[in-house]
């Protein structure tokens, strides 16, 4: 017997069971590895985040509160919900409080828990206002720097420099 | 840093010096880190990428832990330079075809390698040869705590590192091995062992990582959740799984060498006799015949080759490295030309010339 793919012979020979009914299906080795191998795995990590969008999306929202949802956007780096879902990319690290309410469940589906139990950097910025007033006054420096306004940029260099020393300290 | 210097040497990983490196290639950690006052990367301008590329190279420079760093400028290296390191396992697809300012940090033995302006600010990589998880981890783990000290990264105490993707928050550690598993693949049985490590929320992957296909019988296996689990919980979880499968793969080719002993070693020598014949060859072909060649080797079968040089030439013979040894572009008809003849050279070096 041939391989239905191709012109060798056929060793493999495989019965599919669909619906109750069954086929048999016969191919070369080649063919047959083919056949068998799984879909170009793309589920690992994209998937995983589409298919936690998924289930959310049957959890009764209804259209219109997905859509007012979609044009919620972080006040510090301006990312969309809509964008969000598209990319599967957050704009920032404030997007973390700013959609929590949303990321939560989302969060919960891709890894069956909330919390984060791993380690620590030995410093970081308590609280996530600090983080985003961080982003905003390196923002406002560089402006200013673009202004040609050396004495505020400078200002605000110190600004960021007190907020970063005031790093908690973990070690 | 000069990429002729690294072609003609091998990077620690592909030695086969660590444990079960018969079966297991190697052992990979990747830590994702951002930094508390840049956006992330899609919000990023391009004068932010440069900042958070200078001051992070700023920072790695002054680590101790993991011996003098080179560094790569990925935005100015061309198509061939940038495919060689993804072939090399040193940057990631993404970081060689994405856009902007961007490079990456690699050490001597290159086993860890620091990927700047991937898809987080900072991916750090560590590798090592066969199975040697908690090793990686400990190594990491120094790199990540000193590195912690110098910059500040975007931390939450309940989401732990924030990354661009919530799939990666948390730990924001991937752990992974790469294994070879011919005898699993030759008798159809591999199917079953991923669904079933599928369920147990492992991602099984080709030998270059998301959507790439199993080539050469290499398969990575890797933990799908970063959240609510401590890193070495997440070690442990891929650590456990690895002997399990390494027990598959010996029963198999047990049961070939058994029950098939004839047929196995028709196969395994045709494939070592095109390799070392051919006029032409594809990176396909020569990826699967290298694949029957290992498992030849390890089962005795052939003796005059050793495994750290039948990794070399599965890295060898991939397109970019092709062109770095050969020293000029070529297109793929003459790339499989140039391919033939690296390996006729090669596998006739030790035996009768049969050229």
């Amino acid at each position: 017997m041939k391989c239905q793919k191709c012109e060798k012979p056929a060793t493999f020979h495989i019965t599919e069971l669909e619906g109750g009914k069954h086929q048999e299906l016969h191919f070369c080795e080649e063919c047959a590895k083919v056949y068998l191998a799984p879909p170009a795995n793309q589920e690992a990590e994209s998937g995983a985040l589409a298919s936690a969008f998924a289930q959310q999306a049957q959890l009764g929202q209804t259209a219109e509160e997905l859509s007012k949802l979609d044009q919620q956007a972080c006040p510090v780096c301006g990312i969309t919900f809509l964008e969000f879902r598209n990319s599967g990319r957050l704009g920032c690290s404030h997007d973390y409080v700013a959609f929590e309410k949303e990321l939560e469940p989302l969060i919960a589906n891709i890894h069956g828990e909330t919390k984060h139990t791993g380690k620590q950097p030995q410093r970081y910025t308590e609280g996530t206002e600090a983080l985003t007033e961080l982003i905003r006054l390196r923002r406002e420096m560089k402006d200013a720097i673009g202004q040609e306004n050396y004495e505020r940029a400078g200002k605000l260099r110190d600004q960021i420099k007190q907020l970063e020393d005031h790093s908690k300290t973990t070690s | 840093m000069e990429l002729r210097k690294l072609t003609n040497r091998l990077g620690e990983w592909l030695r086969a010096s660590g444990p079960e490196s018969d079966i297991v290639m190697s052992s990979r950690i990747r830590l994702a880190r951002n930094l508390a006052e840049f956006p992330f990367m899609n919000k990023a301008s391009d004068a932010d990428r440069v900042e958070i590329e200078k001051l992070l190279r700023g920072a790695i420079d002054k680590l101790s832990c993991a011996g003098p760093m080179e560094y790569l400028n990925v935005s100015d290296a061309d198509t061939v330079d940038r495919q060689f390191l993804v072939e090399r396992q040193l940057i990631s697809r993404e970081l060689a075809d994405s856009r902007g300012a961007r490079g990456v940090m690699i050490n001597a033995a290159e086993q860890v390698s620091l990927m700047m302006n991937e898809e987080d600010h900072l991916r750090i990589q560590c590798m090592h040869s066969g199975l040697d998880l908690r090793g990686v981890w400990a190594q990491i783990n120094d790199v990540d705590s000193e590195l912690s000290k110098l910059v500040n990264y975007a931390y939450h105490p309940r989401w732990g590192y924030l990354t661009a993707c919530p799939t990666n928050v948390g730990t924001g550690v991937r752990v992974s091995v790469m294994l070879h598993l011919p005898a699993l693949a030759m008798t159809r049985q591999i199917e079953k062992v991923f669904r079933a490590l599928q369920k147990i929320s492992h991602a099984v992957r080709g030998l270059y990582g998301e959507g790439s296909q199993a080539m050469g019988d290499f398969y990575q296996i890797s933990n799908q959740i970063t959240l609510g689990r401590s890193e070495t919980e997440l070690v442990e979880q891929v650590s456990d799984v690895v002997p399990v499968l390494i027990d598959y793969e010996r029963r198999a080719r047990e049961f070939l060498i058994k029950e098939r002993q004839q047929n196995l070693h028709d196969q395994v020598s045709r494939a070592y006799g095109i390799l070392r014949t051919a006029q032409t060859i594809s990176s396909e072909e020569t990826m699967h015949l290298l694949s029957r060649v290992r498992m030849g080797i390890n089962l005795g079968l052939i003796e005059e080759l050793n495994i750290p040089h039948l990794n070399e030439l599965f890295i060898h013979t991939q397109p970019a490295h092709l062109q770095k040894l050969r020293g000029q572009e070529l297109d793929t008809p003459d790339r499989n030309i140039e391919r033939a003849k690296y390996l006729r050279t090669q596998l006739n070096r030790d035996s009768d010339s049969l050229s």
